[in-house]
């Protein structure tokens, strides 16, 4: 069987894709699977935590800073590897470098888009409209890419109402 | 002071009512909120005495909160076993703050409010956990009062917050939202058709992740799955449930389907095995827990495909909560071995069904 995608190829990836009601078999060579980001070994859910921990890992035998502690509760970075859990709101500061790139590992972003807790001051009404309208946006674009077609045209026209 | 049973007979059991879209295949859903004080080590790293503070702080914001104002207050560490579990039955405390599976001393200073439709674990693996619970598939409901609880507690109690990383958790799978959605669904079309493995691998494309019907580490028993969101941060509390949402009603479409594929190909076979299980349940003397998990899913089905009448959803669910060791204990008003409470549970279920059910087979 060849590959859906580059048509040269063997397929050895079989994908079964659910959309809607209708189920479609997708046929796909390594090389057109890895591009499309599809993982050819892991079936198990695995717990995000392990990727976690192994970069943590890795980055600490990078750093010389495995060391290092939070000075507020006194938590390691070694700590925080074999426990998984941070001791404060303080480690997040601490610990800053490795755990920005953990949690792109992780969620794939490291910044917080839903409710505020402590609303950034704005510089007045017209910022606040720029403000609003860029996370508008970015929203949609995500939206789109969810196909969340109910979702993206509501933001559109709230998009509309503020231009 | 210890856990009065008598205050909370139907505490955090409103989802059992069976109200919502879907009650028959999605038993409840779920919001979880995590959420640390500001000031103090998270509780696993907090000495004793600041997270009896934190204890203290959440129970006089207890009043400030409207949908908390009337809860109970209970101070999980000073419950007995039997009481702590059966808290953990009604899903109000984790297993780990129940000290299920805990022989030494338990996470001191733990503490549980609870109302019927909404709980707050305090000290658990973060200061706050905030849960909300709506009955059938109804996520976006569930998510409108966790918003509102945590808005009134936020304003009452000073929470541990970055600007860019949002709520700060314990563990970094958290950070963001700290918003773990979840829904409860039966899927045995899924398993019995066994089409359930690819259904929970495209899950896990779509950012959701499932377990069993006690939350992590829990075993997956009687075809029943929780689905929630995998990532925390990065999307917006309304995305995630929005995702969430669209992908259990694909599920739930899928298992619909499933049922008829099974009564048009396996009609028979199916309804056989059903009945043998609900004979089973109507007269067996002796019934062990997981025996009756499995027994009561099928029944469940055969209510489902109107196999069996008179048995209502909410007497299914009810039959899933109170068929559990530390609600047999309470009922029998004593503490039960588990031999003792095989025979109970035994005992419960004959007395449910042979009220409840009508045949039409």
């Amino acid at each position: 069987m060849v590959c859906d995608q580059c048509r040269e190829r063997d397929a050895v990836v079989h994908l079964t894709q659910i959309v809607g009601q209708t189920v479609a078999q997708v046929h796909l060579c390594e090389q057109c699977a890895a591009e499309r980001g599809i993982e050819t070994t892991v079936t198990e859910p695995t717990h995000p935590l392990g990727d976690f921990l192994q970069a943590v890992q890795q980055q600490a035998a990078q750093l010389p800073g495995d060391a290092a502690r939070c000075a507020y509760c006194g938590t390691s970075l070694r700590d925080f590897r074999a426990s998984g859990r941070l001791g404060c709101a303080q480690c997040y500061g601490a610990f800053e470098q490795s755990l920005r790139e953990l949690l792109r590992r992780v969620h794939g972003s490291t910044r917080h888009e839903g409710w505020r807790y402590a609303p950034e001051e704005s510089s007045g009404a017209a910022a606040d409209r720029e403000g609003t309208l860029r996370t508008l946006r970015e929203r949609l674009q995500r939206a789109i890419a969810d196909e969340a077609f109910e979702t993206a045209a509501a933001l559109r026209d709230e998009i509309r109402g503020l231009e | 002071m210890t856990l009065d049973l008598s205050l909370l007979p139907d505490g955090g059991l409103h989802w059992l009512i069976a109200s919502g879209e879907h009650a028959g295949i999605v038993i409840s859903s779920r919001i979880r909120l995590a959420r640390n004080v500001a000031g103090f080590a998270f509780p696993t790293r907090a000495r004793e005495g600041e997270r009896l503070r934190v204890l203290q702080e959440v129970r006089e914001a207890m009043p400030r909160v409207a949908m908390l104002r009337d809860g109970a207050f209970v101070r999980v560490d000073e419950c007995s076993a039997q009481e702590r579990l059966l808290l953990h039955e009604r899903h109000l405390v984790s297993r780990e703050l129940a000290g299920v599976d805990r022989k030494g001393a338990l996470p001191g200073a733990g503490g549980v409010i609870v109302t019927g439709d909404a709980g707050v674990m305090v000290n658990e693996e973060d200061h706050l956990r905030v849960q909300t619970f709506r009955s059938g598939f109804d996520i976006a409901g569930a998510l409108r009062d966790a918003e509102r609880i945590d808005r009134e507690l936020g304003e009452a109690l000073p929470y541990a917050w970055h600007q860019e990383f949002g709520f700060l958790t314990a563990c970094p799978t958290n950070t963001g939202t700290g918003m773990r959605a979840s829904v409860l669904i039966h899927l045995p079309g899924l398993v019995l058709t066994q089409e359930i493995q690819k259904v929970l691998q495209g899950l896990q494309h779509m950012g959701l992740t499932y377990r069993g019907l006690y939350g992590e580490g829990s075993d997956v028993v009687g075809n029943y799955f929780q689905i929630s969101n995998q990532t925390t941060l990065g999307r917006t509390e309304d995305e995630l449930v929005d995702q969430l949402t669209r992908v259990v009603r694909r599920v739930i479409e899928r298992e619909e389907e499933a049922r008829r594929v099974l009564q048009r190909d396996a009609g028979y076979i199916i309804e056989d095995k059903l009945w043998r299980a609900y004979g089973t349940l109507r007269h067996a003397r002796n019934l062990p827990a997981e025996e009756a998990m499995t027994l009561l899913s099928a029944v469940r089905l055969a209510a489902g495909l109107n196999l069996l009448s008179g048995l209502s959803v909410y007497t299914l669910n009810k039959l899933l909560v109170f068929s559990q060791s530390a609600h047999l204990a309470q009922a029998e008003g004593r503490p039960l071995t588990e031999g003792e409470a095989n025979l109970a549970r035994a005992k419960y279920v004959r007395q449910v069904l042979a009220n409840e059910t009508r045949h039409t087979g």
